[in-house]
């Protein structure tokens, strides 16, 4: 990601853009922190917030007309926020109000002419900025004395009057001053800026005024056409603007540059209000409101921000940030040096769901950023080993000859069609596989052939890009051995790599291919009704969604959809290898998922099955109900661990050879005839730890002959390590006659040199 | 580079069972993605095989080898 790519992906977030009311408000108030604090009961803190944004607060907070009610999102649901009313129970209310200081004086002097609204505006800003002001006027109540009594005391006028005098104003009650003085005042002041009440640009004779700066044909000096029907905010706003345009004028810098959202403006911000429930304004007493009444119509205000993809992402929520400061945060990790990659986790625990883009109005795609910074982590050689290793030694275990299989339907040397039912399938049910083969051979013309092999998903979520091509080449290389046939395709992820990785194979999913025969299929166990989980790889791949429904209402099958679904589903915290990279967040994410299911889960992805199983959740996988295996209750079948994983895709290439090629499968490695038992404590070690009854075995086999073996004499238990290639396994055992009872395992990356 | 002590714990009650000898602590090299580290284990006196103990493995260990990884 480069400088140019970050700043795109930033300017797609909206969760930094302001909320409406700050939008727009002439003045910019940030009306969502002034209601937050005052939810809170902080009455000072939310007057801060005025003061901060508002000339002579005390005065503004009681004449504020509420411009940003009618844009309020709460208008959709009750009514727009009373913020003119809050703002003056605030400005009636604060305890202590933040000390103003005024920068010391830069030696510049600058003329107003008049004390109006506007020019008392000009007066205070470039007061506080260190300007010399000297305020040309009738009478300095000439603004504030026309001002509504029963909201501002006299007491309140002269207060504010002292702060303008602390803040280098002073006040010139010379009469009101013609076009002549104001244009000669041009020469021995530094700027000058014309009320538009006292004199407006017109009247000066200047017909060439730039509205955007107030900016006259004569440089130094700021004026303004004469104002109509202008709100008492938006006076002051324009003596905000002709402060500004004088300050960076004094200082060479730009009129315009970044002044585009000075006036009020559209924000971009998006606010889900779906779920807000509507609720009524406090009507406002005359009197202005209580505490409490304030307190209760602050609590209305929605704090509007997006957040939207965060909501809906246990990930996104777990860093506690949002898309524009990961995005930030990612580019930076890529930049370092020397130093620690603090966002290595971050990056390694998206899921890669997409489900972001989906919730997105401006279709941020957190997984795009993710999936780049993974690769490139790897090209230049960063990526932590720990993070994917597990899942690539189990992608290439799948691949391995031991359970890898490509061949033609038995009986026929050519395949119209190869059924590829994906190593996760295999691993999880492998007896549904057989069963759906034996069907698909049968019923389908021209031979179906069988490939077992994984199709390369962990490489590319990994961000190997180089191990992925060379899986595709694999893979299309089985793939033409059998004469290119149609795919059938059970597994979501399969379906989508095959669509993008072998464009030239024709792919199909297996529940098209099972639907032309679903008359067959009407006779299985009768099932409740059931809540669908989709799997996020399906997420964009339409023609799948509907091939599963229906299938599945076909079969008479009744489900309901949970609240995230179809193009919107949740990830069960398998995806984007999740699992590896992050245990903990991927128990999250199924257990989140595992919530939003009412009922009995089905789904048509076996790591989504065993994922929401894993979370507690009864869930069956369709291959359960079309081929049932005549268990009691599959959608209660455990989720079997990573070694019954990696057994049951052995087994199932065995039993295939065997049963439906008559073939002698290749005799297993010698360690694997070594007969170890476990304690439960030991088992639920090895799952937790990612140690394989193969990584035991092997450990045990390996002492035979390098005879390094420990004992402790309190115990009698015995202890013997192995390091196989980047891991080194401890195996604490003691012998049970002829068998293993392992009582302990652990592992470690680093070496022991000596 | 100094040797650091990271282990409290007494791990006497094992012994090598080829040479006999119960393990004592003993400056050991340990390696981890090209950082070197001298640390106390226990090790046999004799054939100097060296214990990697599960607290060690799964505690300190596993932490030095997550920050390396992030270097």
């Amino acid at each position: 990601m480069d400088q140019k790519n970050l700043r795109d992906w930033e300017a797609r977030c909206t969760q930094e853009e302001p909320p409406k009311c700050k939008a727009r408000c002439p003045l910019h108030v940030d009306g969502r922190e002034f209601c937050r604090l005052l939810q809170a009961g902080q009455i000072d803190k939310a007057w801060a917030v005025l003061c901060k944004t508002m000339p002579f607060p005390s005065i503004t907070a009681r004449i504020c007309g509420g411009d940003c009610q009618s844009d309020c999102l709460r208008a959709r649901k009750g009514g727009g926020i009373e913020l003119a009313a809050l703002e003056r129970f605030a400005a009636e209310n604060f305890k202590r109000s933040p000390m103003l200081r005024a920068l010391p004086p830069k030696g510049k002097k600058i003329a107003i002419f008049g004390a109006f609204l506007p020019g008392l505006a000009a007066a205070w800003d470039l007061g506080k900025k260190g300007f010399t002001v000297t305020v040309f006027c009738e009478d300095k109540m000439q603004g504030f004395g026309n001002l509504p009594t029963d909201r501002i005391s006299n007491e309140v006028i002269e207060k504010e009057l002292a702060q303008l005098g602390k803040m280098n104003v002073s006040f010139a009650e010379h009469g009101k001053a013609d076009p002549q003085t104001i244009m000669a005042a041009c020469d021995s002041f530094d700027a000058v800026f014309v009320d538009p009440l006292t004199c407006s640009s017109t009247q000066l004779g200047m017909t060439e005024v730039d509205t955007a700066t107030l900016q006259t044909s004569r440089d130094t000096l700021f004026a303004s056409p004469e104002v109509n029907n202008s709100s008492l905010i938006s006076l002051i706003a324009l003596g905000r603007k002709g402060a500004l345009s004088i300050e960076r004028k004094l200082q060479n810098a730009s009129l315009t540059a970044g002044r585009d959202r000075e006036a009020p403006f559209k924000t971009k911000l998006f606010t889900n209000i779906s779920k807000v429930e509507e609720v009524e304004p406090i009507t406002v007493p005359g009197g202005g409101y209580s505490p409490e009444q304030a307190r209760e119509e602050a609590s209305r205000c929605l704090l509007c921000e997006c957040m939207e993809c965060v909501s809906n992402c246990a990930y996104l929520e777990e860093f506690k940030s949002y898309p524009k400061a990961y995005a930030r945060q990612i580019y930076n990790n890529a930049s370092i040096v020397m130093g620690t990659r603090m966002a290595n986790t971050m990056i390694n625990s998206c899921m890669l769901c997409g489900l972001c883009e989906k919730v997105c109005p401006e279709n941020f795609a957190m997984q795009d950023i993710v999936l780049e910074a993974r690769q490139d982590l790897v090209e230049k050689g960063h990526m932590p080993p720990s993070a994917h290793e597990f899942a690539l030694r189990d992608m290439d275990f799948a691949d391995s000859a031991t359970c890898a299989l490509v061949k033609h339907q038995p009986g026929t040397t050519r395949s119209k069609y190869v059924f590829f039912p994906g190593c996760q399938l295999s691993a999880s049910a492998p007896g549904a596989i057989e069963r759906t083969y034996v069907h698909l051979y049968s019923t389908l013309d021209g031979g179906t052939g069988l490939m077992l092999r994984c199709c390369g998903a962990p490489a590319d979520w990994g961000g190997q890009k180089e191990i992925f091509e060379r899986k595709m080449e694999s893979l299309k290389r089985d793939w033409e051995s059998l004469g290119h046939p149609q795919i059938i395709a059970a597994c979501p992820t399969c379906i989508k790599i095959l669509q993008q990785g072998l464009p030239e194979a024709e792919i199909l999913t297996l529940w098209s291919a099972l639907s032309s025969e679903v008359d067959q299929l009407k006779e299985h166990p009768e099932t409740a009704l059931l809540s669908l989980q989709d799997p996020c790889s399906a997420r964009d791949n339409h023609e799948l969604m509907n091939d599963v429904r229906l299938l599945l209402s076909g079969m008479n099958v009744t489900f309901n959809e949970p609240e995230l679904s179809g193009s919107l589903t949740e990830c069960c915290g398998f995806g984007g290898l999740l699992a590896n990279a992050n245990e903990p967040l991927s128990r999250k994410t199924a257990e989140r998922r595992a919530e939003k299911l009412d009922h009995d889960g089905v789904t048509y992805c076996a790591m989504c099955r065993d994922m929401l199983a894993k979370a507690g959740k009864r869930c069956q996988h369709i291959l359960d109900i079309i081929f049932p295996d005549g268990s009691d209750d599959p959608a209660g079948r455990i989720a079997p661990g990573y070694s019954t994983r990696r057994e049951n895709r052995v087994r199932l290439k065995e039993t295939l050879l065997r049963e439906t090629w008559d073939e002698q499968p290749e005799p297993r490695n010698d360690y694997e005839s070594m007969v170890v038992e476990f304690t439960a404590e030991a088992r639920k070690m090895m799952e937790e730890r990612r140690i394989l009854l193969s990584d035991i075995q092997k450990t045990l086999h390996s002492v035979q002959e390098s005879k390094q073996v420990l004992e402790n004499m309190e115990t009698g238990h015995l202890l013997v390590q192995f390091r196989p290639v980047t891991v080194t396994y401890w195996v604490e055992y003691e012998m049970n006659g002829a068998s293993y009872l392992v009582h302990r395992v652990w592992s470690h990356r680093m070496r022991v040199l000596g | 580079m100094s040797t650091l002590k990271v282990l409290e714990e007494d791990f006497s009650a094992w012994k090598c069972v080829t040479c006999g000898h119960t393990l004592n602590p003993s400056p050991v090299e340990l390696e981890y993605l090209d950082s070197k580290f001298n640390v106390e284990l226990p090790a046999c006196p004799d054939c100097g095989f060296v214990l990697i103990p599960e607290e060690l493995a799964l505690g300190k260990m596993a932490e030095v080898e997550r920050m390396l990884e992030d270097k």
